[in-house]
């Protein structure tokens, strides 16, 4: 048997960062793009501001639903001081995706930090941006709605 | 075809259980298992909260006899609260079917213990249905509710951490099934467990595990994936660990971990060359194929501790038995800033009192910085553990004893401790303190049954705690505003420390993050924000 490839995602911050919610909104993309997807988090005291992390794994078939130690190829990490834990979690070569990206970029609102974070994640998925802006979209109130899409683009543009 | 949809192990039993006509979910919440019945009734199932999941487990029960399909939720730890149901209830078994969803928390993500649900259900003597994903939590769902209903009998659902929380694609079924009409036949040598009706009731139970087994030897959810000479006997999550750390292997991948089928795994082990048993938790299965002649190897103990991952099988594979390195640890969560259980917790240090805790979020006081509870094993133990600590201190200690404990604790497991304390007080007297934030925070902000409202925040008669234990027969009842009264609360606390008198004093404030949802029931019900 082969094993298939598989592309691993984490999102770590803190609760109350919208973890959930982005890792929500981006397996529901990959899914949508045709690929098995897994998405595992641990819930329980998050919203005491405790660390939170998210793993998303997809691609043919996907087993376990953890990343492996050293097979994050894309990390997301929301806030500069949770960055330490995962130092193994990237393999080498993989993408991190830190707060000290948006310095220059002036985000329409701080809240909507996990959505320009998949913004500057969806530049290296191969992802339709109507998918991207359609899962936005169904993810938010109408008054949070254009906050976001802005955000997402600022996100994108950060790392064109 | 039924259409494709990501959704949690959670949403899947919930959806499981409503397209298997179940006609009543059951429950108390404890994480990782909450969201089962929150979603049941979110997808128009009829759902509740019990106080307890003793309570839950014989409601379920009541609908299992009336001929229909329960569901009953509840953390491991829940089903010891359960259990004196589900021992018997194995004996009586049921005329509908009735499924006990018990979520185990390897490496303890948020439980105080790391306990084994297979363990329990080989003692009492009921099937044990192991989910791996979210496909299997919909698929083994509807299964568990077959075999209850054929073989009468209650069956266990045993989930854990990463079944329930992970999200995956599942394919529901299209065969949906409403809920037949419930009707009652009387059975009383069936369903009184007086000795002479137990004895038959016993032999009848080991009868229908015999049969059981042997559907499993055969039918039952289990799988071959040929491969390697190396073979790989797993359930649950850790099978597809395994699966990603050893892809060439051969495996046995169980579905069914009580009764087992014993014949199919012998086989399978019979030609390979090197052996192995993954599984999370206790080595429930290790041990049960070594007592039947099989040749597995005992795994290194760490690794009965924590959860597997792919890394830690691969290092079981490999006979890895370097230390292993402790995972990252993150920021451990606080109490809010400005909870109000803080300021109950801030004058308990300031006069050293010794505090028997209970479980919830004020269990986080016993962390640093405010270091201000000194006991916590089990849901409403600081009551008991309170009073036994007054029975036997030296005067001076006794009279710093306080027992403190949660709105949605009381409920659940704090009235009996009440009544203890004035059946059997302490010469120094006693004092309790139920912290009511008028919800169940810890578990993510559910209803109880002092709150007034049900599952579905549908208002429901309520139960006044302060007049509860003044029934019981408490002296001093009083209830302060942790947050605006403080000065009020410790005064009162320090005379009735000094007193030998039992005083029940109720800190009332809702949590920080339930108060904006409280109100918004409160005026949808058109109460106004009354208490
Ligand atoms: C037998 C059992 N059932 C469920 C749980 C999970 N659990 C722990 S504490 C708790 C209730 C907490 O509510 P409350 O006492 O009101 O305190 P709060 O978190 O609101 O401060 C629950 C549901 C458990 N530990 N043990
Ligand atoms: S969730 Fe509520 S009860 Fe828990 S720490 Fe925060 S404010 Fe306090």
């Amino acid at each position: 048997m082969t094993t298939t490839p598989v592309s691993n995602i984490r999102i770590a911050g803190l609760g109350g960062m919208g973890i959930i919610k982005s890792s929500q909104i981006l397996a529901s993309v990959l899914f949508e793009a045709g690929h098995d997807v897994k998405k595992a988090e641990v819930h329980g005291m998050s919203q005491r501001g405790g660390s939170v992390a998210s793993d998303i794994r997809f691609g043919t078939e996907v087993l376990s639903p953890m990343i492996p130690e050293g097979e994050t190829d894309y990390l997301l990490v929301l806030t500069e001081e949770e960055l330490v834990l995962y130092r193994t979690a990237l393999r080498p070569g993989g993408i991190l995706i830190g707060p000290s990206l948006f310095e220059k970029t002036v985000l329409p609102n701080k809240k909507s930090l996990n959505i320009a974070m998949l913004g500057a994640l969806s530049h290296y998925l191969s992802i339709p941006n109507e998918t991207w802006t359609a899962h936005i979209l169904s993810s938010f109130p109408e008054k949070l709605q254009a906050v976001n899409l802005e955000a997402f683009k600022l996100g994108l543009h950060a790392v064109k | 075809m039924a259409e494709r949809r990501l959704m949690s192990g959670n949403e899947a039993v919930a959806l499981g259980a409503l397209d298997a006509g179940c006609a009543r979910g059951t429950g108390y919440p404890g994480t990782p298992s909450t969201e089962i019945l929150e979603n049941f009734d979110a997808i128009g199932g009829n759902a509740e909260w019990a106080p307890n999941e003793k309570v839950a487990a014989e409601v379920a029960l009541g609908v299992a006899f009336a001929g229909v399909y329960a569901l009953t939720t509840m953390k491991h730890v829940g089903l010891n609260v359960a259990a004196d149901v589900l021992f018997t209830a194995a004996y009586s078994g049921v005329s509908g079917a009735l499924v006990f969803a018990v979520a185990d928390d390897p490496g303890l993500a948020s439980s105080q213990n790391e306990q084994d649900t297979r363990r329990l259900g080989i003692a009492a003597g009921v099937p044990v249905i192991e989910p791996s994903d979210a496909q299997e939590a919909y698929d083994f769902t509807r299964l568990a509710f077959t075999l209850s209903a054929r073989w009468h009998i209650p069956v266990i659902l045993r989930l854990t951490t990463r079944v329930c929380h992970t999200t995956a694609i599942v394919t529901p079924s299209d065969h949906k099934v409403a809920p037949p009409p419930a009707h009652f036949v009387r059975d009383i040598p069936g369903r009184v467990m007086i000795p002479g009706h137990a004895r038959i009731k016993h032999r009848e139970l080991r009868a229908k595990l015999n049969e059981i087994r042997e559907w499993c030897e055969t039918d039952g959810p289990n799988r071959i994936i040929p491969g390697s000479s190396t073979g790989i006997v797993s359930s649950g999550v850790a099978y597809l660990h395994a699966r990603e750390a050893a892809p060439a292997a051969s495996f046995l991948k169980l579905g069914m971990s009580h009764p087992l089928p014993m014949r199919l795994i012998l086989s399978f082990l019979k030609d390979k060359t090197e052996r192995f048993v993954i599984e999370e938790n206790d080595p429930y299965l290790v041990e049960q194929i070594r007592a039947a002649g099989g040749d597995v190897p005992w795994n290194p103990e760490p690794y009965r501790m924590g959860e597997l991952t792919v890394d830690r099988v691969r290092r079981i594979l490999a006979r890895d038995l370097t230390p292993e390195l402790p995972p990252p640890r993150g920021k451990p969560p606080r109490l809010c800033t400005g909870c109000p259980h803080g300021y109950v917790f801030e004058i308990f240090k300031k006069h050293d009192a010794i505090v028997a805790g209970d479980i919830g979020c004020y269990t986080l006081a016993a962390l640093p910085p405010l270091s201000a509870m000194d006991s916590q094993i089990c849901m409403g133990a600081s009551i008991g553990v309170g009073l036994g600590l007054r029975h036997v201190l030296p005067e001076s200690e006794a009279r710093r004893v306080v027992s403190v404990i949660g709105d949605s604790t009381f409920m659940h497991s704090g009235l009996t401790g009440i009544a203890e304390m004035v059946y059997n007080p302490p010469p120094t007297g006693h004092v309790v303190v139920v912290l009511d934030n008028l919800t169940t925070a810890m578990t993510g902000q559910q209803e109880h049954p002092a709150t007034g409202r049900r599952l579905n925040h549908e208002p429901t008669t309520r139960v006044r705690i302060e007049d509860v234990v003044t029934a019981l027969g408490v002296p001093n009842v009083l209830v302060f505003d942790p947050v605006r009264q403080i000065a009020e609360f410790e005064t009162a606390l320090l005379k009735a420390l000094k007193s030998p008198e039992l005083t029940v004093l109720v800190a009332r404030q809702p949590c920080l993050l339930a108060a904006g949802r409280i109100r918004a029931y409160e005026q949808a019900a058109g109460k106004g924000g009354g208490q």
